[in-house]
Order: C-alpha cells, then structure tokens, then sequence
C-alpha cells in the first residue's frame, strides 16, 4: 500500500513537472518578443525589459531559473499588469474561486448522492425516471447554456437574485446551481447504478435473510459498497468544476481566477498564463493523487498487493 | 371383469431382449432449428431498434446533419455580409432567427456554425479512433513487455490535464479549425488505446482465438478476422461518446477566446459572442445554446442505447 | 485399436509462468509420458493441477520452458514456423467451453471452414460446401446449421460443431480439454459416445483431460493422475481404479460419490497430508510445508503401472 502511494505520488510530480515543461517551452515556442505588440515600445525600450525580465539569455539557462522560480513560489511578473506578481493576482482571486468551487463540490456530492440513492430504492418509479432525465439533461447541456438560462429566469426574469456579483450568499445559488450541475448528473447516475448492483446482490439477500433490518442492511452494506464508485469520480469532478468556474464567474461577473485566466489569454499576458496553468494543474493533479489515496484504501487488491498487476 | 383377470402373467410371458427394437429419438430431426439465422450483429440492431428514445436521437442526429448541410441554401442570405441596418433584430419572417450584432442572417449563421461544430467534433473524434485503434491495438495484442512500456508512456501522458495542455498549444499555435483538431486530439486518443487495449486482451486468450491458433491462424487472420471485429462494439460506443465531448471542449475554448475565429464561427464561438448583454438579444444565444445542446443530448442518449444494445450482458 | 507405435511422446515438460516480483508458477513441471496410436490417455487431477496448460503446451499454443514433445519422432518445438503450420494438421483441440470456444460473429460454416481455409484443403466453393456438411453429418448436425450463428445452438450442438472443426483438418490425434464439464449430464454421455465412435471409425488418439473420474473410466485405456503440475500415479484405467496406490490417487478416489447409500455413509475422506500451498514457488525453489514432489520419480510397481516416489 506504501509502495502504492509513493508510486502514485512519484507519478504526479513527474507530471506536474512534465506540465511545467512544456508550459515553458510552448510559450517560449511564441515567436517574437511578448513587448512588440506594446504601443510605443521603442527598441531601447523592449531591450531594457528583456533583459528585466531575463529574456535575453538563452533558453536553457531561462528553464532552469524559471524551474529554480517556481520552486520558491516564484511565478514572475505579470507582463500586462506590470506592477503585480502573478502569485499575488492568483492568491487574490483564488479565495474567491475556492469558495465557490467549495460550495459547488459540497452541494455536488450531496444532492448527487441522494438524487442517486432516491432512484435506486425508488426503481423504476416516477422519482427514478425523472432523476435520470435530469441527469441526463445535466450531462449533455452545457454549463454554461443552463448558467445563461438559470440566469435568465431566475435572475432577470423573477428577480429573486441579482444578475451578477458575489457579496452574500444569496449570491451563491445561480453560480452553485450552474456549476454543480453536471458532477451532480454524473454522481447521481454513478450511485444509482452501483446501488442497484448491491441491492440486487446475493449477500444482501443473505443478509436479510439472516433477519437483519432493512435499515441495517441499508448502512452496513448497502450505503458503503455503492460510495465506492463515486470517491474515483474526485478528480474528474475537480477538472469539471474548475473549467465550469471559468465560464460561470463570466456570466455572473464573479472576480475569481477563472476570470484572470481567460483575461490572461485574451491579452496574451504569457507568465500569467503559465502561472495560472500550472496553478490549475496542480489543483487537479492534487486532486487525482487524492482519489488515488482512496482507491487505494477501499480497493481491497491494491490494500493488499501493493498496486501492482501481474 | 376385475382387473385381475386382465392382468397379465408375467411369467408366461416370455420376453426376450432380441423382442425389443431400438427405435430411438431421431438426433437429425430434434436437430432442426425452427427460428430464422440471425447474426450477432442483427441481434443488435433489432435491439437497438427497439429502443425509442435511441432512435429518436438517431433521427435527430441525422436531421441536424442534412439541415446543417441543406439549412444555409434555404435563405437568401450568406454568413458574412454585414448589413449595419439590421443588427440585432428579433426573429420575422425575414430573418427566420433574427440577425447579431453585424446584421448578418442568424439562420445562415447557425447553420454554418453547427456545420463547423459537427466537423471538429467528427474530425477529432475520427483521429482519436485512428491512432487509439493501432495504439491500444498493438499493445493488446502483444502484451508483454511492449504493453508495459507503452501503457506507461499513455499514464503519465493522461495525468496531465488535457485541457490546459490543449490550451497552451492552441496560444501558440493560434486557433483554426485545423490546429483546434489538432489540439483536441493531443490527449484524447488515450480513452480509446485503452478501450482497444482492454478489449484485445480480453479476446486474446479467449478459446476461439486459441482454436484459431490451434489451427495455425497467422497474425493477420487473427487480428482482423477474430479479434478486431468482435472489439468493435465498444470501440463504436467510445466513438459516439467523443463526439459530444470534442464538441463541448471547442465551446469551451471558444470561451477563451481560442475557439474557431471570425468571421467563421461555430455554435461556440456564437454562444461566446451573445453572451455579453443576451438577455436583450436572447435570440442570438438561444438558437446556438439549444441546438448545441440538442446535439449533445442526442449523442449521448444514442451512444448509451448503442451501448446497451451491444451489451452481451442483456442477451437472454 | 491400440497399436504398439507411440504416436505422441512427452519429454521432461515444463512450463513455468512469471507472476509478480521472484515468484514462478510451476504450473507444468516434468511431464513424461507416451501416448500410443489409437489410444486414450486420460488425464485427471483437480482444477488448477496445470492439466489444461499441459494440453496447451502440447499443442504449442504456449512455448515451453523445457523439454520436448514428439509426433511420430518428429520434436515439435523445433519445427519452423512453416512446419509447424503443417503440423497442426495432425493435432488439434476440443475445448471445454462451448460458449466461448466459437466466435459469435462466424457462422457454423466459417468456423468449420477456417481450418480448410487455412490448409487450402477444398479446392472449389462447391467442395468446401460438401466437406463442411460431411463433417456436420459425421458429428450428428443437420447440414443446414451451417448457415447459423453459434447462440442458435445448445451447449452440446456447440461442442459438437467444436469436435467438427477439429475434424476438418484430418488430425491423428486430438487433446479433448474438459470436453463436457461444462455439459448437462445427459448430454455428456452423446457427446463422449460420439467421441469414442469417432475414434474407431477415424483411427484417432486422445488425450482425455477432466476431473470427472468415473467419466474418464468410461473412456480411457491408461489414466495418468496429475497434482501439482506433475504426474503422480499412471496405470491402464481399471488398475488405477482398483489399486490405487498414491495417496493423491486414493484422495480423488474416495471422493467420487457412490450411488450407494450405505458405501458412502461408512466411506472415509482421505486428506492429502500438509495439503496447503500450492504450485507456486519463490525463488529458491522450496514450497512451504506441503507434499515436496521436487524430485519425485515415477517408479514402475508392477506391470505398466507407475507411482511417483516416496509413495511407490
């Protein structure tokens, strides 16, 4: 299990620094200088900053102050907003993303596990066939056409919210609601499918037989066996919800970093870019290593064998 | 009577075994199969026939299709043309989905852009097939050390988000329709190596393939013969299923600013432009925003019945 | 009819597989034996003994880790790949698992076919056609099945086409790999009669691998008892079922239920001693605890049947 983890955990810094890598490489592949679309740059000047910035010494020996940089936390300057570090501006927004994906996460699971729980005890009856048009509705629409719509109607249409913003937690319901939609889709479906397996089970028939209450039954075996499923889809509902986010906080004029990173691109600002990247890149890298970690506790083979196949 | 004068003496009754004549159950005749041949591959598609709400999406996929290569012919206007008089108005029966911001035929414009939209998607997922087919294939089929190598080469690749991968190429490669394929395609042919790969090992030591074997099948007639065909299933499944997510990752960089360009667009690349102010213009996000998701519910509600329809689990 | 020319002739075979990090499973460890024309050897032991590895060993559907094994004198693992394409003419397989052994998306044509396709047996279309419905004929099919996909077929209708493509090819000997385990009882007793039928009127040798004993009785002229991978005990069948000597033997025996009530209330289970691990091993070579069978000989006890030491 140790050996598992390490290995498991060896691969995500191999990874990350994979990522980091070819973020550098790709944006110093851009030909030209990061200055020459500035208006009124003369050549002095654009000299002056290259060297600033170090962009005038040759690529390996940028690489490796660029590794030795963000080691430290280091992220540079921002190239369009040239009086702020890129880790600053990260930090500032990042609070504001964190609590909404927070939010979206905790509501994701919850309303997820019980809208797929409520199917599968409820088979084949009204709540099961109308939870799973919603999920699949929540699956196929895109986050952003239901945030547009919900914003609409909710917002402009009824005014039970406001529009845009983030000061209270009135605020938070559209952008929580747009954002969860889809992991909620994706865990309701999950839990159903795996609780209708274990429901149908032969150890469960077992159990009732042996005379066990169904409530019983229900927490020792049932609830637990049809989670399990659900803990592998962390990651993937991570990378979900960072990408929504950066729709979303548009839509609802949310300052977070989803903004920062699309503003970042439309200017072209390259260590904004490469930081924010590598940012986002450790989030989900952290968050696969974390549903490694559980799988490696709930998968009874990896416990005891160590992860490796033969 | 009673039934003791009807019964018979046994003992007077002499019978010998050479009496006795085999008639025996015709083994020809209980042989015959009343039923009409149907293949696998039939089986299939009769249930996928069954299910409605797979071919209802079938039908829509395929009348979004011919409308997106008809739809544009049907009205006088063009994509391009600006005609500053006429921005923004509300659907008439000039403008059968009103104009944007440019003046330019929202109809046309949607049509054009689910044309974009359905290419990318398709092209992408097509590229995808291809090199995880031979990927995945090659792997399966070899195992072994060759497997090990190249599995561990397609891990690491997939424990890089593929997103932000895609994004930084599509900055330094600037966006078109070609290099968003491209840049699509970067990472996803991975879900399907392993699908093939999973599939071919699978099949590999099933015992009609070492029967084959037994037989002195070469790798050609092996691979393309046993193995490839009965993997098709649900390397179709994976396919129907990528199309909608190339589509949606292409709205989604259209968000950035990285999807397709002016003046083309694509039904992401439209929503992104409607999205300031829609609320006054609701037309203009409304005919993209729920053709593209008509699209998507409809590929994934045919690639789940697709999928249940090639499921050997619910052959009875 | 049982000749005095050893047809198939086995050499000291092994065959070990790798699993995991220093340890070896030994699944086939010195196998030696000879199969004679026209006979049947049958082969039993309990799942997991390495009998159905054995069979695929032999067949060279896995490459040895050592020994050889002999058609007619000639070493088969050191044929090219050429040869031995033409070698397997003279062996073939019938499978144990009647479902999967067939491929779903042939028809009962292409499958029988494929082995003449392969050969270049049949010269037209026509003649292919004519060979295929000699060979559903001779295994009890109606010839238009061949027009069929193989889940229009019961389990036995299966192992039947099974036993037909084996034919095709013209084979001198056939591994029969658990043939009807996977049957209904009654429709094993068609398939081995049908099995036996062939084999007088096509001149064929089997080697007869299953667990069920009184079944292998039925069919064999020898019995050969594996346990571990190698070959403890080897007799003409009704020797081996009347004086079984080695203890695994005695095992196997004892549990075969009789169908009388009072010999099987006063019967007596036999448990092999320190019967625990199995035929894996780690890298020095030594099992924990159990039977060591590491240098265990055959040793021939009375005339023609064989017992591995210590137990001879």
């Amino acid at each position: 299990m140790t050996r598992y983890l390490i290995s498991k955990f060896f691969y995500m810094l191999l990874s990350l620094f994979i990522l980091i890598s070819a973020t550098f490489f790709l944006m110093k592949a851009i030909p030209g200088n990061p200055f020459m679309s500035e208006k009124a740059t003369s050549p002095e000047i654009q000299a002056r900053l290259m060297e600033q910035y170090g962009l005038d010494k040759p690529v390996y020996v940028q690489y490796f102050k660029y590794l030795g940089d963000i080691a430290s936390g280091d992220f540079g300057i921002s190239m369009k907003k040239l009086n702020q570090s890129v880790t600053d501006i990260i930090g500032q927004t990042f609070t504001v993303s964190l609590k909404l994906g927070f939010v979206a996460i905790i509501v994701s699971i919850i309303v997820g596990l019980l809208l797929g729980m409520l199917a599968a005890l409820y088979h084949r009856r009204l709540i099961d066939n109308v939870a799973m048009v919603l999920a699949i509705m929540g699956i196929a629409v895109p986050s952003f056409v239901l945030a547009s719509l919900i914003q609409f109607f909710f917002a402009q249409q009824l005014g039970w919210f406001n529009v845009m913003g983030f000061d209270g937690p009135m605020d938070y319901v559209l952008p929580v609601a747009a954002l969860s939609a889809s992991p909620i889709a994706f865990i309701a479906r999950l839990t159903r499918s795996s609780m209708l397996e274990v429901l149908h089970a032969d150890y469960i028939k077992t159990a009732k037989a042996k005379g066990l209450k169904s409530i019983t039954i229900m927490f020792k075996h049932v609830v637990r066996n049809a989670i399990l499923p659900v803990v592998t889809y962390v990651g993937p509902m991570t990378a979900n919800i960072i990408t929504g986010s950066v729709v979303i906080e548009r839509i609802f004029g949310i300052g977070g970093i989803g903004k920062v990173f699309v503003d970042s691109i439309t200017t072209r600002d390259y260590t904004m870019i490469m930081g924010v990247t590598i940012f986002y890149g450790i989030l989900l890298m952290v968050a696969r290593f974390i549903t490694d970690i559980a799988y490696g506790f709930i998968d009874p083979r990896i416990k005891l064998t160590g992860g490796k196949e033969g | 009577m009673s039934v003791k004068d009807n019964a018979v003496n046994l003992d007077k009754l002499q019978v010998k075994p050479e009496d006795f004549q085999k008639v025996g159950a015709d083994e020809k005749q209980s042989e015959v199969i009343q039923r009409e041949s149907l293949s696998a591959w039939r089986d299939a598609w009769e249930r996928l026939r069954k299910n409605k709400l797979a071919m209802t999406s079938l039908s829509v996929l395929v009348l979004i299709v011919l409308a997106s290569i008809v739809g544009p012919m049907l009205s006088p206007y063009d994509d391009r043309t600006n005609d500053l008089l006429s921005t923004n108005l509300p659907p008439s029966a000039e403008h059968w989905f009103g104009t944007d911001d440019l003046g330019r035929d929202m109809f046309v414009r949607t049509w054009m852009g689910a044309r974009i939209s359905l290419i990318i998607g398709l092209a992408a997922a097509m590229i995808d097939l291809m090199i995880g087919v031979i990927y995945g294939g090659i792997m399966g089929y070899f195992g072994g050390r060759v497997d090990e190598i190249m599995n561990k080469f397609s891990e690491i690749l997939y424990s890089i988000p593929y997103l932000l991968v895609t994004i930084l190429l599509l900055v330094v490669l600037e966006p078109s329709i070609t290099t968003i394929i491209i840049a699509l395609c970067v990472t996803g042919w991975i879900n399907m190596s392993w699908i093939v790969r999973g599939e071919m090992l699978q099949l590999k030591n099933r015992e009609f393939v070492l029967a084959s074997r037994s037989m002195g099948a070469g790798a050609g007639r092996l691979l393309f013969r046993h193995l490839l065909p009965n993997a098709v299933g649900p390397i179709i499944v994976t396919l129907t299923l990528t199309v909608p997510s190339a589509i949606f990752s292409e709205a989604f960089l259209s968000f950035l600013g990285l999807g397709v360009q002016a003046p083309q667009a694509s039904l992401g690349s439209m929503i992104e432009s409607a999205l300031t102010g829609w609320m006054y213009y609701p037309w203009r996000m409304l005919f993209p925003a729920g053709l593209i998701s008509l699209i998507m519910l409809a590929f994934n509600l045919f690639g789940d019945g697709l999928r249940d329809a090639l499921d050997p689990k619910l052959k009875k | 009819m049982v000749s005095s020319n050893n047809l198939i002739e086995v050499e000291g075979l092994k065959k070990y597989f790798n699993v995991g990090k220093n340890r070896v499973l030994k699944a086939v460890d010195n196998l030696n034996f000879y199969i004679r024309e026209g006979e049947t050897l049958g082969m039993v032991g309990e799942s997991g003994c390495g009998k159905s590895t054995a069979g695929r060993t032999i067949l060279r559907l896995y490459e040895p880790t050592a020994g050889s094994v002999r058609f007619n004198g000639t070493d088969i693992y050191k044929l090219s790949p050429s040869k031995m394409k033409a070698m397997r003419r003279d062996m073939q397989m019938i499978f144990q698992d009647p479902y999967a052994s067939l491929n779903p998306r042939f028809t009962v044509s292409d499958i029988i076919g494929e082995a003449l396709d392969i050969h270049n047996m049949a010269g037209s279309r026509a003649e292919r056609k004519k060979r295929i419905e000699e060979l559903l004929d001779l295994v009890g099919l109606n010839p238009d099945h061949a027009t069929r996909y193989p889940h229009e077929f019961s389990g036995g209708q299966r192992q039947r086409i099974g036993i037909a493509r084996a034919l095709a090819v013209n084979p001198k000997f056939i591994i029969c790999d658990e043939p009807i385990s996977a049957l209904d009882v009654s429709i094993q007793a068609q398939v081995v009669n049908l099995l036996k039928e062939l084999q007088e009127r096509l001149g064929l040798t089997y080697l007869f691998i299953a667990h069920d004993l009184s079944m292998v009785k039925h069919i064999s002229d020898r019995v050969a008892v594996m346990y571990m991978g190698r070959m403890v005990e080897l007799a003409e069948s009704a020797e081996l079922y009347a004086n079984p000597i080695h203890p695994y033997t005695k095992m196997l025996l004892s549990a075969i239920p009789l169908p009388d009530p009072e010999v099987e209330a006063n019967k007596k289970r036999i448990i092999m001693p320190g019967d625990q691990a199995g035929p894996i091993h780690d890298a020095s070579g030594s099992k924990t605890g159990a039977y060591n069978l590491e240098n265990a000989t055959l040793i021939e006890v009375s005339k023609g049947h064989f017992v591995a030491e210590p137990y001879a």
